[in-house]
């Protein structure tokens, strides 16, 4: 399969992404331009970490008016697999193709550390290879990831088996320990923690590799 | 301009009488005031290193790997199949001071532009780091403040700009209270024939301004760098500049873009003395003249001065010669990245940088001279200041067992987690060891081959003996990379002193040198370039001596020797011995500093080449593949060592039993140098390698669960649970930051 990593300006996991799905995992892969209209023949999309325009502002804020987001946008409307990672997730919840906000941490400091991640629902195309309840060890890289939504979206998200991931060691203050949710139609995917970076044996974990494994399962399923 | 130059105005631009007369023969006629202000900034000790210009020259530079030695942005060596790595460390120390946050990440975005502007896309990032004590009743809240705004800046640009830092050093001592240091080092990588060098070439082609707009921030900060600190220091806050990580980001990916066109000759970026120094280095290096108008210069404020123009240090600006002809297709590159690149002038053929302002000339001065030929001094060297005793104090005989847990809770030995949790270590999916190691490793994906970096340095001991000080920095540095399993092969230098105009500092930064010397030429381990910071004085009031040493070595890609003990029933051995120490040597270690509350006598002895191969022989080990974990002692001593050993995932703890006959304390916390604990499932096979190599690798103990016991020829010293001192340990420092 083929995915598309989403360059912004100041995305800075980008090549991570790429190097995670093309080198450790053998698919195609191909850079998309923040300024690019289309996304080509992409089976997927990955919004990658980082600093998208400096994130001066909001984190996501200006990234959700670039052009490739109203592409990445029809993309998901069709059903395309869409994963924000870290920035990335920021970003669609900006764009409002996942509900919430992501706020400052509750330390108000950038915290960079592996965390444990409990697979909340097999139910998705991110998960879909994993095991219901399954103890991921995951890093997050992030100074604005604690996940806030009101009562009624939280109540919401887990009532209809939204929430894909809690943290076992709550690293940031998000309600209800969410590290990542998804869409209701879920095949779009927002996360905190990098599953990029632990996909080689090398860099101490390949636990994040559950969440690659599955979406290539899932869009070849998807296209058999 | 038609100021008149005054004594007093050559007096506030930091020239003396004397080289004010230089500038007039060179010139054959009395300088303009912008002429003044750019010699000033150009001949400053922070540009010229005209203090140090002579001692540096001692030095070893060359090697077979070397590229590129001193005298350019950074260092370059050659680390095989077609790749080199460019590195260098550089101080950001007064404006850290003065402005913590905004000063530590333009030291990071400076030396960040150091890199990239050679070609090669930087990889990693560490600093070594010194503050004033956090618990000084009168100085402790400033100190506090002063760490939050350091790591905070470092962290805040490093993250966003997406280069990982994987290491460093943080020590904390009252000399720091005024003048904290921060020392920032990068690598990068690139291939080999990517490599660019800021020289200018080709007359007639364009030069060109890239990045951020020219605004009033940071004149003078070259110049306020080479003073010493007094009352009216705090109102030069405006002199220290803003950093814009994304910008650099930006410019990072553009410059690399626009060089592989192949239409960009030289490239330089602006740092301290801004337009000034790039445009008469490069013009200098490349033996041509470079002409700009100060018009096309893009800019932040209206009615600048060509005297502001040319002074400021605003962020983020680099300056290339294209080829003409061809400069639309750089200029396409930085459209595309939505970058400010304009052509501000042109190379000529007469070696003077030529300013204009509105068509006129306000500047006319020779690169070369400017550049490359400010007065160099031999300033006056005595004995290097100290006031600490020779003689050991009289002290109370040790509670060893209540010693180990304060040590692990000391400032300068606590673990500095709530530090690196703030910096993203792991961005690029390179680091293999990060911060926690002896020494950090990165790998580089298109090559098979990783890098492990040290940033090493010792005050305490430079304060004792800054000759045997700066040697023991470069043989630990050595030994960091060793004991990961890379062959050390380079170095670069951070000099931080007082002011070398008082005889017995100035004796201090030589002797350094010369230590510093004589060890990197024994390791072979040649200086590649570096930076020195004099003057850090605050009221008459110096810092220790503080040369730190980056080394840089390679080793294959492969998962890191952990440092903490991995299974139970495990041998524990010592490479290296248990060492020796006598009290005159004792007054340098942590246990002087933070228990007996004293500093005295000499640093640890060191003896080269033992230390050399004690490095051959675990590099030996590590090859074989006979470690488990493997830590170098350092700070702390053996107790301090091998309780770090036991802080890994499982809490394996040890059961050891030392045969010597040194008091407990010296024995226990004695720094003594050339040592390596290792824990190992084939001791047979380390012995033999230890013999081969003629250095000492006692057994001494066994990996058991949950604690640590210690005994010193069958008697008790004390016994410990790995819970308790890993809890000093972790918490010591966000409990002195009162997180």
């Amino acid at each position: 399969m083929k995915f598309g990593v989403i360059v912004f300006p100041g995305s800075n996991c980008d090549h991570d992404a790429f190097y995670a799905v093309s080198s450790n995992l053998g698919q195609k892969a191909e850079f998309i331009w923040h300024d690019s209209a289309t996304l080509g023949d992409v089976d997927a999309v990955i919004l990658p970490g980082g600093f998208s325009y400096g994130d001066y502002l909001r984190c996501g804020a200006i990234a959700k008016f670039s052009p490739v987001m109203r592409a990445v946008k029809e993309f998901a409307a069709d059903g395309g697999l869409v994963l924000g990672v870290c920035n990335g997730f920021q970003v669609l919840v900006e764009a409002g193709l996942l509900p919430g906000a992501l706020l400052r941490n509750r330390s108000l400091k950038f915290v960079c550390r592996d965390v444990h991640l409990r697979v909340q629902t097999t139910n998705s195309p991110f998960t879909a290879s994993a095991e219901r309840g399954e103890i991921l060890r995951v890093p997050i890289a992030h100074g604005e990831g604690c996940y806030y939504a009101d009562d009624r979206t939280l109540d919401e998200l887990e009532a209809e088996d939204r929430i894909v991931f809690r943290y076992l060691d709550n690293p940031n203050g998000s309600l209800r320990d969410i590290a990542g949710i998804c869409n209701r139609e879920r095949n779009v995917m927002g996360m905190m923690p990098h599953p990029e970076r632990a996909a080689d044996p090398l860099m101490g974990s390949t636990d994040g590799l559950a969440v690659l494994h599955s979406m290539i399962r899932s869009a070849t399923a998807v296209r058999a | 301009m038609t100021a008149t130059i005054t004594p007093d105005l050559i007096a506030q631009h930091q020239l003396t009488p004397d080289e004010y007369q230089k500038i007039v023969d060179i010139l054959g006629r009395e300088p303009s005031f912008t002429e003044l202000g750019i010699f000033s900034v150009m001949w400053s000790e922070h540009c010229s290193y005209k203090s140090s210009r002579i001692h540096l020259k001692k030095l070893p530079t060359r090697g077979k790997l070397v590229v590129q030695g001193p005298g350019e942005n950074a260092g370059i060596i050659d680390i095989g199949n077609g790749y080199v790595i460019a590195f260098k460390i550089e101080s950001h120390n007064h404006p850290s001071f003065i402005e913590p946050f905004q000063g530590a990440a333009t030291g990071v975005g400076g030396i960040l532009r150091d890199i990239f502007t050679m070609g090669a896309r930087p990889i990693a990032v560490l600093d070594s780091l010194r503050f004033g004590r956090l618990d000084d009743p009168e100085t402790g809240t400033r100190n506090r403040r002063i760490v939050n705004g350091v790591v905070s800046g470092i962290a805040h640009y490093g993250n966003c700009f997406g280069v990982p830092t994987v290491g460093g050093e943080c020590i904390f001592e009252p000399c720091y209270d005024g003048n904290p240091l921060v020392n920032v080092f990068a690598l990068g990588v690139a291939k080999k024939e990517d490599i660019f060098y800021a020289k200018a070439a080709g007359v007639g082609n364009p030069v060109i301004y890239v990045g951020s707009r020219t605004g009033r921030d940071g004149i003078h900060g070259a110049s306020m760098a080479s003073a010493e600190f007094t009352e009216e220091s705090k109102q030069k806050r405006p002199n220290v500049q803003v950093g814009d990580p994304f910008m650099e980001k930006l410019l990072l990916e553009a410059c690399l873009e626009a060089m592989k066109t192949g239409a960009i000759v030289g490239i330089q970026d602006m740092g301290a003395a801004g337009l000034t120094c790039s445009t008469c280095e490069m013009g200098s290096r490349g033996e041509v003249g470079i002409e700009i108008e100060l018009d096309k210069v893009p800019q932040r404020a209206t009615g600048m001065t060509p005297y502001e123009i040319m002074l400021s240090e605003s962020q983020e600006r680099m300056l290339l010669v294209a080829d003409k002809g061809r400069e639309q297709e750089v200029l396409d590159v930085f459209k595309k990245w939505g970058l400010d690149a304009v052509e501000i002038g042109v190379v000529t053929n007469d070696g003077k940088l030529r300013v204009r302002h509105h068509g006129a000339i306000v500047a006319e001065i020779p690169n070369r001279e400017l550049a490359d030929e400010a007065p160099l001094y031999d300033r006056p060297h005595t004995k290097p200041l100290r006031h600490a005793p020779m003689e050991a104090p009289k002290h109370t005989p040790a509670d060893v067992q209540a010693a180990l847990p304060l040590l692990l809770a000391a400032p300068d030995i606590c673990s500095k987690r709530w530090i690196w949790q703030q910096y993203d270590f792991q961005v690029r999916t390179n680091t293999i060891a990060g911060p926690g190691y002896d020494a950090a490793i990165v790998r580089i994906k298109e090559t098979g081959t990783s890098v492990a970096m040290s940033l090493d340095g010792n005050g305490r001991y430079c304060y004792l003996s800054p000759r045997e000080g700066a040697r023991l920095a470069v043989a630990e540095s050595c030994r960091n990379l060793s004991v990961v399993g890379a062959k050390p092969l380079a170095a670069t230098n951070c000099l931080n002193f007082g002011n070398p105009e008082r005889p017995e500092i100035m004796a201090q930064l030589v002797e350094a040198i010369e230590g510093m010397s004589e060890a990197c030429k024994f390791f072979d381990t040649p200086i590649t370039g570096g930076n020195v910071s004099l003057y850090n004085e605050t009221l008459g009031e110096g810092i220790y001596p503080t040369p730190v040493i980056g080394m840089v070595g390679t080793l294959p890609t492969s998962p890191a020797v952990p440092s903490t003990f991995q299974n139970l029933g495990r041998t524990v051995m010592l490479v290296g011995g248990i060492g020796t120490c006598d009290d005159t040597r004792f007054g340098g270690t942590q246990y002087a500093k933070e228990i007996i509350r004293q500093l005295w006598g000499l640093p640890p002895l060191l003896d080269l080449e033992y230390e050399q191969r004690v490095q051959y022989a675990i590099l030996r080990m590590i090859d074989e593949n006979l470690l488990e974990s493997a830590h170098d002692l350092s700070d702390g001593g053996f107790g301090v060592g091998l309780a770090e050993c036991s802080f890994g995932p499982a809490e394996i703890g040890a059961q050891i039993d030392l045969g010597s006959h040194l008091r407990p304390e010296v024995l226990m916390f004695h720094e003594a140098p050339s040592r390596i604990l290792v824990s190992t499932s084939n001791p047979k096979r380390i012995a033999e390698i230890a013999k081969k190599h003629e250095v000492e690798a006692p057994v001494i103990g066994t990996t058991i669960e949950k604690g640590i016991e210690i005994r010193q020829r069958s008697i008790t010293l004390g016994s410990w649970e790995i819970a308790a001192l890993r809890a000093a340990y972790e918490s010591s420092l966000e409990h002195q930051l009162g997180q």
